[in-house]
């Protein structure tokens, strides 16, 4: 990738270089150590101590307890939940994802560009806007129990909002942009010669989509599946607006802690084990691949 | 077209409507006869005035632009600085830079939001404040305006700025007249990029906004979470609608200015 071969600069001016090197390195990446990696710390920091009768942050005595809490079996169903939905979601995604943009790649013609932007639109859109949205087309006497009830499916009004259903429905619909770019991106670099020759070497239009299509379009769903599973486990406004006050995930738990209960140590080491979740399911998912992503 | 081909198209085209479907109800409904927004009732177009003479809420979209105005400016300077050093140098710590810069990306934003809250009422007993929501905002902005200035500056002729400076141009110089009209796109597009997601941000915003503070997605979701009323339908298809447009018209634009570098390039 061009990214990777910058131009060498000439000797003479070496050092030149190495001073705008610098002016343009340097305002980046200390504002990125001082407000993104140093407060990182600091929640490190925090997760470590405990809290007083008054709810103050208490740095002495610095342990791992808090972290024995989250292991605790009573918060298990939170993780688990948490990562059903981030898992239901990514799934969901791919399936509903790489048929729109194997379309897109192979029939798309001139108007490809526009079916991208199309797919992006919503994505510019305000994210809470479109979970709102949701709201009103899934609660009880909504837009989806009425077309129920007037197609005749249902005589009752089923409840829709406020389940796994809702949940996962309003995940799967806010990160499916993020699933289809990197999809048709691999997609659309795949060189249609060689299905062609799978073809003519007597493979099966199935055989083919198995054994050509769907390993050397692999990067793109890896990307996929990281750029899904990522926001989806973190994600706090979907569980809270349509999974209402029975549906515990770990953001809507960290948010509790810290806007109305007063445990910031405890939340920090929640938000420390979500950070290492998504940060280690992303390096160990795309060490192989990392430029794919990037080029995306 | 084979049976296939048409089921696919079937497919793509159902995939569409679940895009748009809900962005279109939401319209409808801004137009909605009906206090409490359960069923249609009527059209009538009630609910824009009140959005505009809603005083909160203009307040709060007032505050979400000056946000956003900060976090765009600091964040394209930074970011543009960021890619174009990726793209165009070599230099020592490129790969924990490249890292520095994606990682914020792949952070829920939860814990970013937090940490920043934790940060700013450690070391400044602030418990949030317009500047460390802007401040907050710039940090998450960075990251995705350097990635972006970053693929254009590499697809960029090296040669073009060598040249200029073979003719006497000041570092300066050649960045001023070469480098940077032909990154320009892509620092507008990153700014675009920071503004929609400045604008947007509900998680960040909820651990970092002070009294007096609040944003148009704090409103929003205050509103949202005791109930659907047309009025925030009304504001929601106002923001959709400004922002579908702007989107639109970039991308003719760029896809026009496209058509015309293509054409340039073949005439030589």
């Amino acid at each position: 990738m061009s990214a990777d071969s910058p131009v060498a600069p000439p000797t003479i001016r070496s050092r030149a270089e190495a001073l705008t090197s610098a002016i343009l390195v340097v305002p980046g990446v200390a504002w990125l150590i001082l407000f993104f990696v140093v407060p990182l710390g600091m929640i490190f920091l925090v997760s470590l101590g405990s809290r007083d009768e008054l709810d103050r942050i208490v740095l002495t005595n610095l342990s791992f307890d808090n972290y024995l809490r989250a292991l605790d079996p009573a918060f298990l169903p939170t993780f688990l939940n948490s990562l059903r939905y981030a898992a239901a979601t990514t799934i969901l995604s791919l399936l509903i994802g790489y048929p729109i943009a194997y379309w897109i790649s192979r029939y798309g013609g001139r108007h490809k560009a526009l079916l991208l932007v199309l797919v992006m639109l919503p994505f510019w859109t305000s994210y809470l806007i479109r979970t709102y949205a949701w709201m009103i087309i899934l609660r009880d006497n909504g837009v989806a129990n009425w077309a129920l009830q007037a197609v005749g499916l249902t005589s009752e009004p089923l409840i829709l909002l406020n389940t796994d259903f809702s949940v996962i429905l309003g995940m799967t619909y806010g990160f499916l942009p993020f699933a289809i770019l990197p999809l048709y991106v691999s997609i659309d670099r795949l060189d249609s010669s060689l299905i062609a020759a799978a073809r003519d070497l007597y493979a099966s239009g199935r055989g083919a989509f198995l054994h050509v299509t769907l390993p050397l379009t692999m990067p793109g769903i890896v990307a996929a599946m990281i750029l899904t599973f990522i926001p989806a486990i973190g994600d706090f406004v979907t569980p809270d607006l349509l999974g209402g006050a029975q549906t515990t995930t770990i953001a809507k738990v960290i948010q509790e802690l810290f806007l109305e209960g007063r445990d910031w140590p405890f939340g920090a080491a929640l938000g420390f084990i979500l950070m290492l979740i998504t940060l280690g399911g992303t390096l160990i998912a795309l060490r192989p691949l990392r430029r794919e992503v990037v080029g995306a | 077209m084979t049976g296939r081909n048409r089921w696919l198209t079937a497919y793509a085209i159902a995939g569409y409507i679940f895009l748009f479907l809900p962005i279109a109800v939401l319209i409808l409904f801004s137009f909605n006869d009906s206090k409490r927004n359960f069923q249609w009732k009527g059209w009538t177009f009630d609910w824009y005035p009140m959005v505009f003479a809603n005083e909160a809420l203009i307040d709060a979209l007032f505050v979400t632009l000056r946000v956003a105005a900060v976090a765009v400016a600091v964040s394209t300077v930074l970011g543009t600085l960021l890619g174009l050093a990726l793209a165009r140098r070599r230099f020592r710590g490129r790969t924990g830079t490249e890292t520095l810069l994606l990682v914020p990306m792949v952070t829920p934003e939860i814990v970013m939001g937090l940490s920043l809250l934790v940060f700013f009422y450690q070391l400044f007993d602030s418990r949030g404040s317009f500047n460390q929501l802007a401040l907050a905002h710039i940090t998450f902005c960075v990251s995705y305006v350097a990635i972006v200035v970053r693929a254009r500056a590499a697809g960029m002729d090296g040669s073009l700025e060598e040249a200029a400076r073979d003719l006497g141009a000041s570092a300066f110089g050649a960045f001023r007249y070469v480098t940077f009209p032909l990154i320009l796109p892509a620092v507008i597009s990153g700014a675009l990029l920071a503004f929609a997601l400045s604008f947007d941000d509900y998680v960040v915003s909820t651990f970092n906004a002070g009294v007096g503070s609040s944003t148009l997605p704090l409103y929003i979701y205050g509103k949202v979470k005791f109930g659907i009323t047309p009025e925030i339908n009304a504001i929601s298809t106002i923001i959709v609608a400004t922002t579908g447009v702007v989107i639109l018209l970039a991308w003719r634009i760029g896809a026009r200015r496209d058509a015309r570098a293509r054409a340039t390039a073949t005439d030589r």
